[in-house]
């Protein structure tokens, strides 16, 4: 039941220092359920390689399935499905309760001092920032990983079409007779990956 | 003829009607400002179990579709307001996504609205990481050709899907002449990927203080 009270423990950590999101926390996560021994270094990789091919935050992902596994393979006695579901409930909840009581109470406080002019001012030294947040976000993900994990020249230039079409969808509005509207973002997506299946499969 | 006070009664009854009207404007247009400000706790959900259906790549995937529900959509947000409520969010520790929806459901609906978006985001990968760690096992999903090729197709459009808000929310930003070399060089050095000068938190703090300074120098010096 121990393995229990340690799995909050850990996420709760992961939770309180995992400044930068994804795949930033992937080393803090690594390093607290690899260590004590509750999952191996390669079924880390396999859940890192799930995550990434499932929709959703990867450290959600994580904790949700490492909850499940942790119970039943540091207590065999804890295998079973009803065990697993309360540990991936446990570590899920444990992983995003501080961080959002922390926001909860910045936002209450920022609101609270909504037209003082030192918190307008920091906003408006963060917007800019911000916009730089979201650039180098979308530059990192430009990599071999995301255009060419095979390594064949023409797969990396569909997959830049992919990107070229899949921004001027998203960023043009399109124009029939007199009415504009935009695509939707999760359409864009869907049928990025009916894409991917004619092409690649 | 008339009694002079029939007269005084009939302008009083009808100052009395005029104000009565104002009363039913004034409360109909009070009516109409809360329904605004009110988003309906279902609808708040469902966009977010949407958004977290669909977020692939990172907290960062999701701000096109936050973008086009919230703000586009349902109108429920400014983009400037959006920006600040992003700023707030990456600002501080925990999973990005999750650190969004909290704060723009309680920027909706308060306490209660945070607690339904952000239930909303987990909710559908935990689902689905639960069924396949259930029914599945890794390798099944790994080595499945159909589940790669859909996403080396998905994750080239992801890309697409965080340029976009780069251009809009620049927009939003009011960036000009003096500011815009702020995002260019933010996003240069966190690409870099050089370490400690590389870390997103140092330019939220340089960011914060910058703007703070400016505000407060002036102030100073002239009183």
């Amino acid at each position: 039941m121990q393995i229990y009270l340690k799995l909050i423990w850990a996420y709760l950590k992961i939770g309180i220092f995992g400044f930068g999101g994804g795949y930033a926390m992937l080393s803090l996560v690594e390093k607290a359920v690899v260590e004590p021994g509750w999952i191996t270094e390669t079924m880390f990789t396999d859940i890192v390689a799930i995550s990434q091919m499932t929709p959703g935050p990867i450290g959600i992902n994580s904790a949700t399935y490492i909850g499940f596994v942790a119970p039943g393979s540091v207590d065999p006695a804890l295998q079973g499905i009803g065990w697993g579901l309360l540990g991936s409930v446990l570590a899920t909840l444990a992983v995003t309760v501080p961080s959002f009581f922390l926001v909860l109470y910045s936002a209450h406080f920022i609101r609270r001092h909504h037209e003082s002019g030192a918190i307008k001012a920091v906003f408006s030294g963060l917007r800019p920032v911000v916009v730089g947040l979201i650039a180098s976000a979308a530059i990192m993900l430009m990599n071999a990983a995301n255009f060419n994990p095979n390594g064949i020249s023409w797969q990396m230039w569909m997959n830049i079409g992919i990107c070229a079409i899949a921004f001027i969808l998203a960023y043009f509005p399109i124009k029939i007779g007199k009415k504009t509207f935009k695509i939707h973002p999760i359409l864009i997506i869907i049928l990025a990956g009916i894409t991917g299946f004619a092409l690649y499969y | 003829m008339r009694h002079p006070q029939e007269y005084i009664n009939f302008a009083y009854r009808n100052a009395d009607i005029c104000r009565h009207s104002d009363m039913i404007l004034y409360k109909f247009s009070m009516q109409a400002e809360t329904q605004q400000v009110k988003t309906p706790l279902w609808q708040l959900f469902a966009s977010f179990f949407k958004i977290g259906a669909f977020t692939f790549g990172g907290g960062w995937a999701m701000i096109s579709i936050i973008e086009r529900e919230i703000v586009d959509k349902y109108h429920w947000i400014e983009r400037d307001d959006f920006l600040d409520l992003l700023a707030v969010a990456q600002s501080l520790p925990g999973i990005l996504a999750v650190n969004i929806a909290t704060a723009i459901g309680d920027k909706l609906r308060g306490t209660r609205g945070s607690i339904i978006a952000s239930l909303g985001t987990i909710l559908p990968s935990f689902l689905i990481i639960l069924a396949i760690a259930i029914f599945l096992t890794p390798d099944m999903i790994k080595n499945n050709r159909v589940i790669s090729s859909i996403f080396m197709g998905i994750r080239p459009a992801v890309v697409a899907l965080i340029i976009a808000p780069v251009l809009t929310s620049a927009k939003a930003a009011k960036l000009g002449w003096k500011t815009v070399w702020i995002p260019l060089i933010v996003a240069l050095m966190i690409s870099l990927d050089l370490g400690f000068i590389s870390s997103p938190i140092l330019y939220i703090i340089l960011g914060a203080l910058g703007g703070f300074l400016l505000w407060w120098i002036p102030r100073r010096s002239r009183s």
